[in-house]
């Protein structure tokens, strides 16, 4: 407990971007075929610094096979509505969860330099406390930690859907389910929410026989992979509205609101158009009645490509498929950027105006056909993935990995992990950074990065940025 | 103590209650730029206000009645003081805040002010002043009527609470109104201070203040 709030809460996002800008970026690594223990890498990114685009420090599990991906802080900006209660909370802790093996690990990261293991999880508590298993999204919120998870109970999860559980955000106790009534969700994946306005977003990727073994393609080509979104009462803990994407709208994955709790939209990316192959992003928003619409307002298209250059599972497509899998919003709700992990290109789009998107800028490097290399002359396997922007929305960092068995179908063989940056222009446009490049060690692969002192994915603002 | 230091402790304790902005005064700042209209402020600041002075009187009122027990008097105020340093040693052992007030609708300010009021012991803070309040008109008794006495009980009861509601009000409205003007959200950040430990001690030393005026 502080006596102050912490330095790094902020009333707005506005203010949040006039914060001093990060130094340090934790990013997880996963030992694909798990024979080394999962970890968390310290990486820096002062350019100021002499160890600048290095790992300077790493902490190792002490397990095998947790397979890290989405993590997030124990506090952030939420903190400073009086509603919480709990504005003395520090930024401290990273929770981490295993979504291979539903162990969670929570880390003190208050000298990133000597992070250590403030806790772990075991899966079987989660399992006892919740029923739920593959604990994922991190969002810090009214009454604690709320994470998402991927799978329910049973050996393969599929015993009983996947929600959401609260942990206490100072004992990190589990302290039970979320969801009173959930209504006709039965998968999830990502999930945010607009804390003043009490509404929080839900989607779905698939249940755990769905991609722990790999995508399955007959799944996918029958459209049984989530396609609904969920528009909660956040307080009341239920379902006011499921909103069915189409079919054909194949894994509605990573939600993200405006930042500036005065709008009531945000953006949903989906991987894949099984009709066309195209990316696509919905925009969701409330009308004037106080209804929840959702219009798809970015599509992406496919390449044609040689089936000679295709991996098996694309090869009578006779197209590399955009796979849009992560997509990220700047803190003034102004760019939104899109990973087209299967293209190999990040894409930039002004959302000023989020019903008409508009394409500000690009960049190309891997991808499963172009193999575009980095301007330092390195190879970049597999695409972009998992995106992170700086809190002044002028760097915007990835990394190159999207799930262990994911990866070997669509870029088979071992690619290395990678994560690296791009800046942002004046108004727009993206442009790689020659000089920064993470080296990580042999056999891991990089996922989820966090930036010191909140990002634009972990923090949740509860005052207008005017 | 004197009626009038009294009624001082009651406007102070208003103040004090106000500019802590766990208390609810960023909500007002909130709900203005939320809705883009000034109006919003006072609404709920009015909406915080009115749920405080619930939670004021619903703590009050009982002590009113049992105030009337002349030939108890000193009894009920020190036993009202060590209710009062208990809540205090309960809030300094156990830090937690209680998470039922999370539940609690954004919309609903009146209904989370009340709530906040009774978990945090606004209320009880007021009891040993209201006791001394009430003792003067005790001295007379003999010369009164039960029911007569109650009344006037009652009504001190109402105004200890107005008065201190509105004095939280005009506290608490006043850093609203100077951040929603003039000083911008940053200064919500910078002028936070926690106040648990601060808040608790003031339980033990109120509390302690009237069981030691209750024997003089």
């Amino acid at each position: 407990m502080n006596l102050r709030p912490d330095p790094t809460f902020h009333a707005t996002a506005k203010l949040a971007m006039q914060a001093p800008v990060e130094t340090l970026a934790f990013t997880l690594m996963l030992s694909p075929d798990g024979s080394q223990p999962d970890g968390l890498a310290v990486v820096d990114v002062d350019p100021k610094s002499d160890t600048y685009g290095q790992i300077v420090h790493s902490l190792f599990m002490p397990n095998k096979g947790d397979e890290f991906h989405h993590f997030g802080w124990n506090a952030c900006s939420s903190a400073l509505s009086p509603l919480t209660g709990h504005a003395f909370l520090e930024r401290r802790y990273l929770i981490i969860p295993g979504i291979r093996s539903s162990r969670i690990y929570v880390i003190d990261v208050k000298e990133p330099l000597k992070a250590k293991i403030h806790k772990i999880i075991e899966p079987e508590e989660l399992f006892e406390k919740t029923g739920y298993s593959r604990p994922h999204t991190i969002h810090c919120g009214p009454e604690g930690i709320y994470v998402s998870t991927l799978g329910g109970g049973g050996e393969d999860g599929t015993d009983g859907p996947p929600g959401i559980f609260i942990m206490d955000c100072e004992t990190f106790e589990i302290l039970g389910r979320y969801e009173m009534d959930r209504g006709i969700q039965d998968k999830h994946y990502d999930f945010w929410w607009n804390l003043p306005r009490d509404y929080m977003v839900s989607s779905e990727w698939g249940l755990p026989p769905q991609f722990e073994n790999g995508i399955v393609p007959e799944d996918l080509l029958s459209n049984k992979y989530g396609h609904t979104i969920h528009f909660w009462d956040l307080r009341g803990r239920k379902v006011t509205k499921s909103i069915d994407l189409g079919a054909n709208h194949q894994m509605a994955l990573e939600i993200r609101p405006a930042h500036d709790p005065v709008k009531e939209y945000g953006f949903c990316g989906v991987v894949v158009d099984t009709s066309n192959l195209q990316g696509a992003i919905f925009t969701w928003w409330r009308d004037e009645d106080g209804e929840w619409q959702a219009k798809k307002t970015i599509t992406i298209d496919p390449v044609p490509a040689d089936a000679d250059d295709l991996p098996e599972l694309l090869k009578g497509f006779g197209a590399c498929p955009p796979l849009v899998t992560d997509i990220d919003l700047s803190l003034d709700d102004r760019f939104l950027y899109v990973a087209c992990w299967g293209l190999g290109e990040m894409h930039q789009y002004d959302v000023s105006d989020p019903m008409n998107p508009k394409l500000a800028g690009k960049v190309e490097i891997g991808g499963i056909v172009k193999k575009t290399p980095h301007p330092n002359g390195k190879d970049f396997g597999y695409g972009p993935q998992m995106v992170e922007i700086s809190r002044d929305g002028k760097r915007v960092y990835w990394t190159n990995s999207l799930y262990s068995t994911w990866d070997d179908q669509f870029y088979p063989g071992d690619r290395g992990a990678a994560m690296v940056m791009a800046d942002v222009g004046e108004n727009g446009g993206l442009t790689l950074n020659k000089d920064f490049w993470v080296d990580f060690p042999e056999g891991y692969r990089s996922h989820q990065i966090r930036l010191e002192g909140g990002d634009c994915s972990t923090d949740s603002f509860c005052y207008p940025s005017v | 103590m004197s009626v009038t230091a009294l009624w001082w402790a009651v406007i102070v304790s208003g103040i004090y209650h106000g500019v802590n902005p766990g208390m609810g005064w960023p909500l007002a700042v909130s709900a203005a730029l939320m809705e883009r209209k000034t109006s919003a402020l006072p609404g709920a600041l009015f909406a915080l206000a009115g749920g405080h002075f619930l939670a004021m009187t619903a703590i009050l009122l009982p002590f009113s009645m049992m105030a009337a027990l002349v030939m108890w008097e000193a009894e009920i105020r020190i036993g009202a003081g060590l209710i009062v340093i208990a809540l205090g040693v309960y809030l300094l052992i156990n830090r937690r805040h209680p998470r039922f007030l999370a539940r609690v609708p954004p919309s609903r300010l009146a209904l989370w002010s009340f709530l906040a009021a009774m978990a945090h012991g606004a209320g009880l803070m007021l009891v040993p002043i209201y006791l001394g309040l009430c003792a003067p008109e005790t001295l007379d008794a003999g010369h009164r009527a039960a029911s007569d006495l109650m009344t006037a009980n009652i009504w001190t009861a109402f105004w200890v609470a107005a008065v201190h509601t509105a004095a939280m009000t005009l506290a608490g409205g006043a850093l609203a109104a100077g951040m929603y003007f003039w000083l911008g959200l940053k200064f919500l950040s910078r002028t936070w201070f926690n106040l648990d430990v601060v808040w608790a001690l003031s339980l033990i030393v109120v509390g302690g203040i009237g069981i030691f005026t209750a024997g003089h």
